[in-house]
């Protein structure tokens, strides 16, 4: 059973008085476990697609399925209740809470949103933290560490929940290529111990190279969709 | 819940001197109205107990209309001694009254006899009028602290007029019910000091010797004065006694007596009134204080923290729990600013009292005014500015949880 199907999907943007069509009919199906890419030119729509799989937006038109769920359905706060339960987030500014410490920061989803226990909440975060190379600086603040670890620090919080979907925004591009590589590799790891898929929408060859699933967006289509081994499917 | 106020209270420190300056507007706001309320309601207190402790009583029972008539002082509205009688056992059965005193009260012409002047005069019995009103030994400013048969207690300003001392013998000419004049020789033994209100000028002397100048065969009563053991319970004391007192009535059915609090016989009252109706604006202002800063302060929150709200909107944080976390530093604003305005607020009126602040009113001179400052005040003020700090902080709260995700990350 695929973990996203998305059918035919159409989103449409108001700008002043032009309609921009952001999609136009995509449609693509994503196995659970995998490490897949949308790649394509600024304006293409991989962000786009993105905030819908992320249950951020709404399609305008077709279906989108994400974890057996109908993401068009959900209301507001059903939104909220479904990325807190499903989705991991990881962006491309890392977004860390100032005011919190780096294992307050990974903790947050689990006490604010999950409500998980104290004891597993601790056993959960200081697993992560020792698997992001974190430990040691789990009560600086983000000011006090550097841009790598600020994406580390991300990542762990993405996946504490034990999410089946991570979806990462550019997750490299403000990252040095050194620390860039380790934080793919990182999440490599993490898709394989814990069976997460990734979803990257970036420009990053980096990540592409390291991507099993590739899809090409072009104005608002996906016009390629390559798979590591395998064909090219134009 | 702690986790909420955890990042309220570090998202407050993160602008230290924002919320410093914040939290001193409440302050001050705070300082502001206690010392206002503590002061303006320490000199109604001290107004009322000057007035109704050595003057007026806590309420007063005339026969019917007498009031209506009281500036003429009408003998024919006097309380018959057969009526008196039973307004004495209904008064003793009152559980809540400590005193009582009657006084036969009526206006004449007081000479030393060189010169002559009127007077309006009290016929009391001099122990039970004490007890009655406890402040009027210490308006005595010359002569002794008892009244005795054959003597009278002038006010200051009608011994000076008429160049009157103690000990001198002075004449009181009245006119009776009748019409007819009679005169008694008094000494006078004592010199009361003027207060402001009804009552504040008047002299004194026994009831005995009044009903001998009105010729009266038996005392009438003019007005009974009383005083409560729980001054704080004098409306439902005025509604207990008018119930119990309903009972009695003339030949044509309707009611013998009245009853008077304080406040409907002294103009005092008004001032009182207009002293509470200050101190109602000044915590309007406080609330409007409040208000503007916490909102102000709230909207700047809500508009610096965009992406940060975006980013916990997308991890799943409820809208609730968004509205929540903002409501909660408004609430803490509020919290700090009260606690550091009690503290304030409570030195200074410490300090004040302290110093000492003298003053006169009327024709009170340098009376010491002693501010106190109730836990309630504290409280309620305390309570005013959280609740409206809470009510600031909802609508920037609301805004930013209804936020979209999706837009507040996008916002740089």
């Amino acid at each position: 059973m695929s973990l996203i199907i998305a059918d035919n999907i159409h989103k449409d943007y108001q700008v002043g008085d032009v309609v921009v069509h952001a999609l136009q009919g995509v449609g693509f199906e994503i196995e659970p476990a995998s490490f897949v890419s949308f790649v394509g030119p600024s304006g293409s729509g991989k962000t786009t697609l993105l905030n819908l799989i992320g249950c951020l937006d709404k399609p305008s038109a077709g279906t989108l399925t994400v974890a057996d769920t109908d993401i068009a359905r959900l209301d507001r706060k059903e939104s909220a209740a479904f990325r807190g339960s499903h989705l991991g987030f990881i962006f491309q500014d890392f977004n860390l809470l100032p005011v919190l410490t780096v294992y307050e920061n990974i903790e947050y989803p689990l006490l604010m949103v999950q409500n998980v226990p104290p004891a597993e909440r601790k056993e959960r975060i200081e697993k992560l933290l020792a698997a992001v190379g974190m430990a040691d600086q789990q009560d600086k603040y983000p000011d006090q560490i550097s841009g790598g670890q600020k994406q580390r620090v991300a990542i762990a919080r993405a996946l504490v929940t034990h999410p089946e979907l991570v979806l990462a925004d550019e997750p490299t591009a403000n990252l040095d290529s050194q620390t860039a590589y380790a934080v793919i590799n990182l999440m490599k790891r993490m898709r394989d111990e814990l069976a997460t898929t990734f979803i990257f929408s970036t420009h990053d060859q980096k990540i592409v190279g390291e991507a099993e699933v590739i899809f090409r967006l072009e104005d608002g289509s996906i016009v390629a969709k390559e798979m590591k081994g395998g064909a090219s499917h134009e | 819940m702690n986790n909420l106020f955890k990042i309220a209270v570090r998202n407050l420190l993160r602008y230290k001197r924002r919320t410093l300056l914040t939290a001193s507007l409440i302050t001050i706001g705070v300082v502001f109205v206690l010392v206002f309320t503590s002061v303006t309601g320490s000199f109604k207190a001290m107004m009322i107990g000057q007035i109704t402790d050595s003057m007026l009583g806590h309420l007063q029972i005339h026969r019917k209309g007498y009031v209506a008539s009281i500036d003429n002082l009408p003998l024919n509205l006097n309380i018959k001694p057969r009526a008196y009688q039973k307004l004495t056992e209904a008064l003793k059965a009152a559980p809540e009254i400590a005193a009582f005193s009657p006084r036969l009260k009526f206006g004449g012409m007081f000479s030393n006899f060189t010169e002559t002047t009127n007077i309006r005069l009290n016929g009391v019995y001099p122990e039970r009028e004490f007890q009655t009103v406890p402040l009027l030994t210490s308006r005595i400013s010359e002569g002794k602290k008892t009244l005795s048969r054959g003597e009278i207690m002038i006010p200051t300003l009608l011994a000076k007029g008429l160049k009157v001392k103690l000990g001198d013998a002075v004449v009181v000419v009245a006119t009776n019910v009748d019409g007819s004049v009679n005169g008694k020789q008094f000494v006078v033994s004592g010199i009361l000091e003027s207060a402001t209100g009804p009552g504040g000028r008047d002299g004194y002397l026994h009831i005995e010797d009044a009903a001998e100048v009105l010729r009266m065969p038996e005392a009438e009563i003019s007005e009974v004065a009383v005083r409560l053991k729980d001054f704080s319970r004098l409306p439902a004391a005025v509604r207990h006694l008018e119930g119990q007192l309903a009972g009695e009535v003339n030949k044509e059915g309707r009611p013998i007596f009245e009853v008077h609090s304080w406040e409907q016989l002294s103009p005092f009252f008004n001032i009182a009134r207009m002293i509470d109706v200050m101190t109602f604006f000044i915590k309007i202002m406080l609330i409007a204080i409040v208000l503007i800063s916490i909102m102000n302060v709230m909207i700047m929150a809500v508009y610096e923290r965009i992406r940060e709200i975006g980013t916990i909107a997308a991890i799943g944080t409820l809208p609730g729990k968004i509205l929540s976390m903002f409501v909660i530093e408004g609430f803490c604003l509020g919290v700090l600013g009260a606690i550091i305005g009690d503290i304030i607020g409570s030195a200074i009126v410490l300090i004040i009292n302290v110093i000492g602040i003298r003053f006169d009113f009327a024709q009170q001179k340098d009376l010491l005014l002693t501010t106190t400052l109730a836990p309630s005040d504290l409280l309620v003020i305390s309570a005013i500015v959280i609740v409206v700090a809470v009510l600031a902080s909802l609508q920037p709260a609301f805004k930013a949880s209804r936020m979209e995700p999706i837009a507040a990350l996008r916002h740089v």
